[in-house]
C-alpha cells in the first residue's frame, strides 16, 4: 500500500472550487522548511507534503505529489492521468510522486474505474488543476520579484524571470495564500512536454520486487481469514455438517449466511482444506435449473418468437425483405465468460462499533462503501476506504458482492476480516459475461444492392443486447434492431466492452458476408456505406463519420490492404467506449495449416497521452478478445460452470499471440479511454481473415469448438 | 503440525504448519513475504513462481514438506535493489499493466536464463508460455526476456 500521508498542523490546508465545478485543488506546504540539496526520500516528501484532499501537494524539497484518485487496474490510469496534472503544472517528471488517493466522495466526483470513461471526463478537470497551481505560483513570484506575471514563464518546476528562477517549492507558501484564479490558461497541444511522451508506469519498483500493492496483500493483527461455499446457481441452502471440516487445525468456526458457508481461521491453507469437507446439501429455487442446453433452446425459441422489443426502426424493413431479391442470413452465438482477472475477488473488511474500514479491490468504490454502510446499518461517512492496486478487474470488480461478503463476516465476528475467492470460486462465482445469440438478415435487390438489414438479438440476462445506434445504422434505408433478454438464474455484470466484445464480432463478420454476396471487397463496402451515411443519413447518426475512415483509410495504408501476396487478409472496424479502431489481420497457410501471423491496430482515442501506455491496452485488448473469441468456454450443468480453473477454462498464452502492430492517430482532439476500445473489433478481424484463408466461416464462439477448425491450428496453438 | 526450517532469500524461519501447506501460503500467511502470488492453486498460471536452489517451481503446489534444505529465493529475494538484470529490463520494456502475474513471470524469466543464458526467441516462448498474463502483456515479456539475455551477457 501506498504510505497514508500524515496530517500536520504546522503545515495549513487550502481548498478551492473553481470555475469548472467539482474541482478541489488543495495546496499543503511545510511553513518553515527550505528546500535541501540532496536526495531526498519518498517519505521525506510525503511527509512535509501533507495531507490527501486534493489532486496535488507541493513539498518544499520542490517535489510535487499527485493524487490519482481512480483504482488503477491496468489501465495505467495511475500514470497517465497525474501526467496529465504535471504537464500544465509545468514540474519535471522526475520530481513527480504518485499516490493512490482513498475515496473520498467530496474531493473527487467519479472514482470509477468502467466504460473507458475515466479520461474523458477527467481530462479538463486534471489540465486545470495543474495550471491553476501554475498560475498561483507565477503570481506568487511576481509579487516576490515586484514585476508583472506577463513577464514570467515556467519551466520544469520552476518560474522564470530573465536569468532569475525560483523554484516551485520555495514559493509555495506564498502562493497558497493568494486568491485563487478562476480563469486560467491552458496550454496549447503543440507546447505539451510530458504528454505525448512515454512514461513508464509509476509502479514498476514495487510491482517488480514484491511490494505490497494489492487487495491480497493486506496483513492486519489479529485478522481472520475466510473463504466462502456459494450454493449453485439457481438453489439455495438447506444444510450444512461442518463437523470434519472443524477438525482442521487452524479452523476457528463455520458460520452461515445468505444460503453461503463460510469457513474462517488463521491462513488460507487451513480454510481451503476445510472446504473440501464441508457436507452441504441444498434444494433448488423455484425455476428450472439452467444448462448450456437449455440456454440454446432458449436462444432459438426467443429468437424464432418474435418477440424481441425494437429498438431502432428506419424505413420500411418489411417491404423491403419483400421486395428482396435475395436475403442472407446468418447467426452468431457466444457463451457465458468469467473475467478471470489473475488476482480473484477479496477484501478486507473491519467492521468496528460506530465506524467501518475497508481495503481492497474496488473498481466502485463509492458503491462498495454504501453497500457496506447499509449492511451495518450507519452512514457512509463512517466508512473508510483505502484502494489497492487490481489485479486486473475487467469489469467483475465494478460489483461489490465481495465487498458485502467481507462486511457481512466482520460484523458477524466482530473482527478484522480478510475474504478471499479461490480460482474456483472466482470462475464458478457468477457476474459473467451473457451468453448471447444474434440472427442477422440482409435484403439485396436484383442489382445486389443492400436495401434491407435486421438483427435480433437473445441474451442472458443481457440488458440490451445490441447497440442498436451502432455502423451501420444510419446508412441503410431500410434497418431494423430488436432486442429481448432471459432472465437467467446464472448472474452476469458488465465484462470489458459490454456487449460489443460480442456483438462486434458478429456484426463485422456479417458484413464481410454481405459484402462477398455483393461482390465487393470488404473495405469498399464499409467505406461506400459511410459515404452513404455522410451524404444521405438515415435515421440518427451516433458516430463520427470522418474518424471511423480515417482509422480505415490509414489500416488500409500500413497494412499494404489488399496489396500483398501469401496473405490472407480480414478486415474490421468498431467505434465503442468514444474510440475508433481499424484492424487488419492476417493469416497463412503454413504446412498445410492455419497461422494467425499478424493484426494491425489503428486507433483513435484523440490525445495519446502516454505513448507506451497506449500501445499496451490496445494490444492487450486484442489479446483479450483473441484469446476470448478462440479459446474459452464456460458451460453449465444444472446451475453449475464445468470449466472451474485455468486447466479447463483456457486463456491466450504466449505461444498463440499474432505478431501486432499498433498506429494512433494524431490529430488533437481530447483524449478518449483506452480499457475498451481495441477489444471489440479484434474477433471479426480474426474471423474475416481465416474465411478468406480457410473458407471456414465462423459464427460461433469459442472458434476452437467449431467444426473444420481442428485441422486449423490457430496462431501455433500449443 | 509440524515444524519446518526454512532459508528463504537466505534468512533462516521456522514455522509451524501442517506438512501439506503448500509452500505459497507459508510465503504469505506466515512470513509475510507476499510478493509470491495466489491465482490458480494447481500450477496453471505460474503467478507464485519461486526458486527451489535455482529451479523455477510453483509454491502453490509445493509441500512444505518436501522442500528439505533447499535454497527457496522469492521475487523479494531476487536482488537486493531491483537490479536484477530481468527486472531491469522488465522497467526498461515497461511490462506490467495490473502487475499481478509480473513477480512470477520474472521469477521464471530469472530461473530460464540461469540455465541458458543466450535463448532464442522459440526459446523463450517455450520457457514462458506456462506463465498466464490476463491483461496480455506477452509480447512485452518475450522483448523484456531477450533484453535481460543481453544484459546477463
Amino acid at each position: 500500500m501506498d504510505k497514508a500521508l500524515k496530517s500536520n498542523r504546522r503545515d495549513f490546508l487550502k481548498i478551492a472550487a473553481t470555475a469548472g465545478g467539482g474541482l478541489l485543488i488543495g495546496f499543503n506546504w511545510s511553513a518553515c522548511d527550505s528546500p535541501k540539496m540532496k536526495v531526498i526520500s519518498n517519505e521525506e516528501i510525503y511527509d512535509k507534503a501533507i495531507n490527501f484532499n486534493s489532486f496535488l501537494s507541493i513539498s518544499p524539497t520542490n517535489h510535487v505529489v499527485i493524487f490519482s484518485p481512480n483504482p488503477e487496474l491496468g489501465q495505467n490510469i495511475k500514470t497517465s492521468f497525474p501526467m496529465i496534472v504535471a504537464e500544465e503544472l509545468d514540474v519535471d517528471w522526475s520530481n513527480v510522486r504518485v499516490q493512490q488517493a482513498f475515496l473520498d466522495t467530496e474531493k473527487y466526483d467519479r472514482q470509477v474505474t468502467g466504460g473507458s470513461g475515466a479520461m474523458p471526463h477527467s481530462w479538463q478537470r486534471l489540465r486545470q488543476a495543474g495550471a491553476t497551481a501554475r498560475q498561483m505560483l507565477m503570481e506568487a513570484a511576481a509579487k516576490r520579484l515586484n514585476v508583472p506575471v506577463s513577464e514570467l514563464k515556467t519551466d520544469k518546476g520552476n518560474v522564470i524571470y530573465g536569468s532569475k528562477k525560483l523554484n516551485y517549492g520555495e514559493l509555495a507558501n506564498e502562493a497558497a495564500a493568494l486568491p485563487v484564479p478562476e480563469d486560467v490558461e491552458l496550454k496549447q497541444v503543440k507546447d505539451f512536454k510530458i504528454i505525448g511522451t512515454p512514461v513508464k508506469n509509476v509502479d514498476n519498483d514495487a510491482m517488480f520486487t514484491g511490494k505490497p500493492l494489492y487487495g491480497l496483500d493486506v496483513y492486519r493483527d489479529n485478522m481472520l481469514h475466510a473463504m466462502i461455499q456459494r450454493p449453485p446457481f439457481g438453489m439455495k441452502l438447506k444444510s450444512v455438517d461442518a463437523n470434519e471440516a472443524k477438525k482442521i487445525k487452524g479452523v476457528k468456526d463455520v458460520v452461515t449466511f445468505k444460503d453461503n458457508v463460510a469457513v474462517i481461521g488463521e491462513g488460507t491453507w487451513p480454510l481451503m482444506k476445510a472446504r473440501k469437507l464441508l457436507k452441504i446439501a441444498y434444494e433448488p429455487l423455484d425455476k428450472e435449473l439452467e444448462s448450456t442446453a437449455f440456454h440454446n433452446s432458449k436462444f432459438d425459441e426467443m429468437l424464432n418468437s418474435g418477440a424481441a422489443e425494437v429498438k431502432r426502426k428506419d424505413g420500411d424493413v418489411d417491404a423491403a425483405f419483400k421486395n428482396a431479391a435475395r436475403i442472407i442470413k446468418s447467426e452468431y452465438q457466444c457463451p457465458f465468460l468469467s473475467h478471470s482477472p489473475m488476482e480473484p475477488m477479496n477484501f478486507f473488511a473491519h467492521v468496528k462499533e460506530d465506524s467501518v474500514e475497508l481495503i481492497g479491490p474496488s473498481q466502485t468504490p463509492d458503491k462498495a462503501r454504501n453497500a457496506a454502510a447499509e449492511i451495518c446499518g450507519i452512514a457512509p461517512e463512517k466508512v473508510s476506504m483505502e484502494l489497492t492496486r487490481l489485479g486486473g478487474g475487467f469489469g467483475r470488480r465494478l460489483r461489490a458482492d465481495f465487498v458485502e461478503e467481507a462486511v457481512e463476516l466482520s460484523k458477524m465476528l466482530k473482527a478484522p476480516v480478510k475474504l478471499t475467492w479461490s480460482r474456483e470460486d472466482d470462475i464458478t462465482g457468477g457476474a459473467y459475461r451473457p451468453a448471447v445469440k444474434y440472427r442477422f438478415e440482409a435484403a439485396l435487390n436484383g442489382k445486389d444492392e443492400l436495401i434491407g438489414y435486421k438483427l435480433s438479438g437473445v441474451g442472458m440476462n443481457s440488458g440490451n443486447s445490441t447497440r442498436e445506434n451502432n455502423f451501420p445504422a444510419g446508412a441503410i434505408e431500410n434497418l431494423e434492431i430488436r432486442s429481448m433478454e432471459y432472465k437467467s438464474s446464472i448472474t452476469t455484470n458488465a465484462w470489458r466492452a459490454p456487449i460489443t466484445n460480442f456483438l462486434a464480432f458478429a456484426e463485422q463478420s456479417f458484413l464481410d458476408e454481405v459484402a462477398e454476396a455483393m461482390g465487393k471487397d470488404p473495405v469498399d463496402f464499409r467505406l461506400e456505406l459511410l459515404d452513404k451515411a455522410k451524404t444521405s443519413p438515415v435515421g440518427e447518426i451516433h458516430y463520427d463519420i470522418d474518424r471511423m475512415k480515417g482509422v480505415i483509410t490509414t489500416a488500409v495504408e500500413k497494412s499494404g490492404w489488399g496489396k500483398k501476396q501469401g496473405v490472407s487478409q480480414g478486415f474490421s472496424v468498431y467505434f465503442s467506449h468514444r474510440s475508433y479502431v481499424a484492424q487488419v489481420a492476417e493469416a497463412k497457410i503454413v504446412d498445410g495449416k492455419a497461422v494467425l501471423d499478424k493484426i494491425y491496430a489503428v486507433t483513435d482515442c484523440g490525445i495519446v497521452i502516454n505513448p507506451t501506455g497506449a500501445d499496451q491496452q490496445v494490444r492487450g485488448g486484442m489479446l483479450d478478445g483473441m484469446g476470448h473469441a478462440m479459446y474459452t468456454n464456460l458451460t453449465f450443468t444444472d446451475g453449475v460452470a464445468d470449466q472451474k480453473n485455468f486447466d479447463t477454462y483456457r486463456l491466450i498464452r504466449m505461444k498463440e499471440i499474432p505478431e501486432i502492430e499498433t498506429h494512433f492517430i494524431d490529430n488533437g482532439i481530447d483524449p478518449t479511454g483506452l480499457g475498451e476500445p481495441a477489444l471489440p473489433p479484434t474477433g471479426g478481424a480474426i474471423a474475416n481473415a481465416i474465411y478468406k484463408v480457410s473458407g471456414q466461416r465462423l459464427r460461433n464462439q469459442p472458434f476452437s469448438n467449431e467444426e473444420g477448425m481442428k485441422n486449423l491450428n490457430l496462431g501455433n496453438p500449443a | 503440525m509440524a515444524n519446518y526450517k526454512l532459508q528463504v532469500n537466505n534468512k533462516n524461519y521456522e514455522v509451524d504448519v501442517d506438512s501439506d501447506t503448500p509452500l505459497l501460503w507459508v510465503l504469505r500467511d506466515n512470513l509475510g513475504l507476499i510478493g509470491t502470488k495466489y491465482s490458480c492453486g494447481i500450477s496453471q498460471c505460474g503467478a507464485c513462481t519461486v526458486h527451489l536452489n535455482e529451479e523455477a517451481v510453483r509454491s502453490c503446489v509445493l509441500p512444505v514438506s518436501s522442500i528439505g534444505e533447499a535454497k527457496i529465493t522469492t521475487i523479494e529475494g531476487l536482488s537486493d535493489n531491483g537490479d536484477h538484470p530481468v527486472q531491469q529490463a522488465w522497467k526498461e520494456v515497461d511490462v506490467a499493466q495490473c502487475g499481478y502475474c509480473q513477480a512470477g513471470q520474472i521469477m521464471t524469466a530469472a530461473a530460464m536464463l540461469k540455465k541458458n543464458p543466450s535463448p532464442s526467441e522459440e526459446e523463450v516462448i517455450d520457457g514462458m508460455n506456462a506463465n498466464l498474463c490476463r491483461c496480455g502483456t506477452y509480447h512485452r515479456i518475450k522483448e523484456a526476456v531477450l533484453l535481460a539475455s543481453t544484459k546477463i551477457k
